[in-house]
């Protein structure tokens, strides 16, 4: 008996990892950083902080991190001491469920969350220089770690994450994983089609001359094929950075990148 | 009926079907193949070499998402090829290469854009009688 059930469940088992793998294209292909579709001179300026520009935002960010503000004159430090050790793999695990909002938060969202409630200083505007040199210093204390999204309860985040990922937009009717699923690695126009990994960022671009967000890389695809961008705090724009979290859980962060 | 064939009269029939369909649309003056270069060249209207190669040698940067149009006035029929600008989807589904006409049925399209089509269809025109020029 058990002899021919075996067989039987094996094979189900093996048709439903099948089933998974062709649903997901992103998961049964070899997964690769935007780093390796850079040139080697772009490479070495990641490579090297002293040559990397985001340096600079790391640089402010660290600063802030010591400076007491707000009505409560408390320093992020205060709390959290060393961000070598505090802040420690926080951003691979971000954006992350917050069980008293009932919702996920991105990394942004939640400093600003101290800001407000625990400093009592003023949130900083979203992608604002601030907000930015405080967010790459944060991401920093993550580098080198594998990215970790497996919280239950993001399962309908990302879910709705990957729909939209899936979903046609704009006037030239193209959805993300027509271009970072099925044609990453061909040319659009001169321009090599990465992945779409979200591993590098904050992270500074040559072509913006300026450290930037996962949204503002967002909102360029989205422009690109003549969409509206959704808003820098939409739900829509969590649900996307936790679906392409997931899509590249266990790479390794890179922040703050140099993309080009 | 070779397979070609049996698309373009499918896509043709789709067209018909669709309100405003090829017929109401097409401009009533021949294209200007010399105007039709300049739009497959340019990366704010044609867009073209986004995805395909041309032989447009000064546009240094040119896909490699789609077939090459060196030849395509060879391969495909005036008609035909006013058929793949104005809806690609009708030879190919699952195509990722844009209506040219279509003007509605998008998700969330810039406000400047909504309503107008990626190329007119004097523009459309144009851009068919350059393709003819491909042999
Ligand atoms: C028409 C093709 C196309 C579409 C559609 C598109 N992208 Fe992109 N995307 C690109 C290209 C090309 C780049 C690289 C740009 C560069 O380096 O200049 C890129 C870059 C990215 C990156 C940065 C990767 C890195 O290593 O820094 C992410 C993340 C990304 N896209 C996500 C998305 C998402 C999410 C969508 C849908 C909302 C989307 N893209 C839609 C072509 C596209
Ligand atoms: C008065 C104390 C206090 C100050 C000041 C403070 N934090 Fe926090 N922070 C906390 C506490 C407590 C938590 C965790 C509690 C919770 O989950 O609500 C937390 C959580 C966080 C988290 C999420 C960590 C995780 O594991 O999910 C980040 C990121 C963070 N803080 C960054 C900052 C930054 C950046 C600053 C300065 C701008 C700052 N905090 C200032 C007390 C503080
Ligand atoms: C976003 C990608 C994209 C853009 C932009 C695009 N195309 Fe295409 N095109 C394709 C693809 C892919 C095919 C291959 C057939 C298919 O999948 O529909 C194709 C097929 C064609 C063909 C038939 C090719 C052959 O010889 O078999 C012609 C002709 C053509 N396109 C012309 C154009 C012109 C002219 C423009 C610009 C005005 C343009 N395309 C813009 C993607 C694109």
């Amino acid at each position: 008996m058990a002899n021919e059930v075996l067989p039987v469940a094996l094979l189900a088992s093996v048709l439903a990892l099948a089933g998974v793998l062709a649903a997901s294209p992103s998961l049964s292909a070899e997964r690769r950083s935007g780093y390796e579709d850079m040139g080697p001179a772009i490479q070495a300026m990641q490579r090297d902080d002293a040559q990397n520009p985001a340096t600079l935002w790391v640089k402010e960010g660290e600063l802030m991190w010591g400076t007491r503000t707000g009505r409560a004159q408390r320093s992020c430090a205060d709390c959290h001491g060393e961000a070598e050790r505090g802040m420690k793999g926080v951003a691979a695990r971000y954006p992350a469920f917050d069980p008293a909002l009932g919702k996920p938060l991105t990394l942004a969202q939640r400093i600003n969350q101290c800001r407000t409630q625990r400093q009592r200083a003023e949130a900083l505007a979203p992608e604002s220089d601030g907000m930015l040199q405080l967010e790459s210093f944060v991401a920093l204390q993550s580098r080198g770690m594998p990215i970790v999204q497996q919280d239950p309860r993001l399962q309908t985040h990302r879910d709705r994450g990957e729909a939209l990922f899936r979903q046609r937009l704009g006037q030239l009717n193209l959805s993300c994983a027509q271009c970072h699923d099925e044609r990453a690695g061909l040319r659009l126009g001169g321009t090599p089609i990465p992945q779409g990994h979200p591993n590098g960022y904050p992270l500074y671009r040559l072509e913006w001359q300026a450290v930037g967000s996962l949204g503002r890389r967002l909102r360029n695809c989205m422009t690109g094929v003549r969409a509206a961008p959704y808003a820098v705090d939409a739900p829509e724009m969590t649900d996307l950075e936790i679906f392409l979290k997931w899509r590249a859980r266990g790479m390794a962060m890179e922040s703050p990148a140099v993309r080009p | 009926m070779t397979g070609a064939m049996a698309a373009s009269l499918g896509a043709a029939f789709a067209l018909l079907l669709a309100p405003g369909g090829a017929a109401a649309q097409q401009a009533d003056e021949p294209g200007d193949p010399a105007r039709g270069r300049a739009i497959v060249a340019s990366r704010q209207a044609g867009l073209c070499l986004l995805c395909h190669a041309a032989p447009i040698a000064e546009e240094r940067f040119q896909g490699n998402l789609a077939p090459d149009l060196a030849g395509a006035g060879k391969r495909w029929s005036e008609g035909e090829l006013r058929l793949r600008m104005m809806d690609a989807a009708a030879f190919n589904p699952d195509t990722i290469m844009p209506s040219y006409a279509r003007t509605e049925g998008f998700n969330r399209v810039a406000p400047a854009l909504a309503g107008k089509p990626l190329l007119t269809p004097r523009q459309i025109e144009d851009v068919v009688a350059y393709l003819r020029t491909l042999q």
